[in-house]
């Protein structure tokens, strides 16, 4: 369960971030082959967030389709998990896209 | 650029009445949601992990200094991590320096079973957590204090799925997979074998009295991640032993160089 983990992470960058200003929203951005569960952040955000600027805040997580490049035939591929292959047969695929765990944005409130 | 949005024009209306039609005037692709007034946006554009990533980053810098070369050990609980630690220790047999971090979530008993071997090692007690973080290694690493040149191999808290996102400084992260365990484990647990360099098949004196096709695993493990070095090992009766002990001397030769 390293979701708990990584809110507790999230929840600790953004308040570093914003200081004493109550965060209202954070915006998350969660790659399709991040290896994180999106529904275990929402579960654990609740609990991380009690007692700091985060508390009652709304977590939204966009969900990042993934990409990968062939190694073979250097086609770019949509792909849904590291086992996906290429249309070529090849299974030598770069990912390019798809492994982010990043926060996009916070709203506050004015002061 | 804007104060309250971060964009990169200014002068646009941000404190506007919600729930009505109306024109943004951005002239880019902007994605943010209407807000309510009194509140403003801060972009972060910043990873989750940003902090442990700084950390590791400096043990990384650490161990270049010191020209160590420190692996990241994981697996399945029960894969024979230890027993492995144990039997390449004993392979390397002073050849160059070595330490050990252990990672369980309680007990020294791992860290008993490292120290009978006469390598410095260092225990954490990871309680309820599932894997090590870069702040754990960099205490244990300062209470090792390893010298230069030494091969620093890091004992992982069994688990396949956690240590995989968490970076820990480590040169690569060596996966053991034990043939008890089923030669699908690849295909159930991708992200950890497509974050590792180094696969170590264990347990491989047991062949003979397992239903386990070797074969089928191989390509399974190459599936998921085609880069991967792999090697058969039996930590009991030695069985490719000097192998993986001769890529470890290589990798540490490599840190010094």
């Amino acid at each position: 369960m390293h979701e708990l983990a990584i809110t507790e992470s999230l929840v600790a960058a953004v308040a570093d971030s914003v200081g004493s200003d109550r965060v209202a929203r954070v915006r998350l951005q969660v790659g399709r082959l991040a290896g994180v569960v999106p529904e275990a952040l929402q579960f654990c955000f609740e609990t991380c967030a009690r007692g700091t600027v985060l508390e009652g805040a709304a977590l939204v997580i966009d969900v990042i389709p993934a990409r990968g490049r062939c190694r073979q035939c250097a086609a770019e591929i949509a792909m849904t998990s590291f086992l996906d292959a290429c249309a070529c047969g090849s299974i030598e695929v770069d990912v390019l896209s798809g492994e982010e765990l990043r926060i996009k944005n916070v709203e506050v409130e004015v002061q | 650029m804007c104060a309250t949005c971060g964009c990169g024009t200014t002068g646009h209306e941000h404190g506007h009445e919600h729930g009505h039609e109306h024109e943004h005037g951005h002239g880019h692709e902007h994605g943010h949601d209407h807000l309510h007034e009194g509140y403003r946006i801060v972009s972060l554009e910043q990873d989750v992990l940003a902090q442990n990533d700084r950390l590791a980053a400096r043990n990384r810098a650490l161990f270049a200094a010191r020209q160590i070369a420190a692996f990241n050990f994981t697996s399945a609980p029960g894969a024979g991590k230890t027993t492995l630690l144990q039997a390449l220790i004993k392979q390397i047999g002073g050849r160059f320096p070595l330490a050990v971090i252990e990672g369980d979530q309680e007990t020294a008993r791992d860290a008993d079973r490292i120290r009978e071997t006469g390598t410095p090692v260092v225990q954490i007690n990871t309680r309820t957590g599932c894997h090590l973080d870069a702040q754990m290694v960099n205490a244990a690493v300062t209470a090792l204090d390893p010298p230069r040149s030494a091969l620093l191999l890091i004992e992982n808290v069994g688990n396949l799925v956690c240590p995989a996102l968490f970076d820990l400084g480590e040169r690569a992260k060596v996966v053991i997979l034990s043939v008890t365990e089923g030669e699908d484990k690849p295909l159930k647990y991708p992200h950890m074998f497509r974050a590792a360099a180094v696969v170590v098949l264990t347990k491989v004196d047991l062949l003979p009295h397992l239903d386990f096709n070797l074969d089928e695993c191989l390509a399974n493990i190459r599936r998921v991640n085609p880069f991967v070095r792999v090697f058969q090992v039996s930590s009991k009766q030695g069985t490719g032993l000097s192998a993986f002990c001769d890529f470890m001397a290589a990798q540490v030769a490599t840190a010094a160089a």
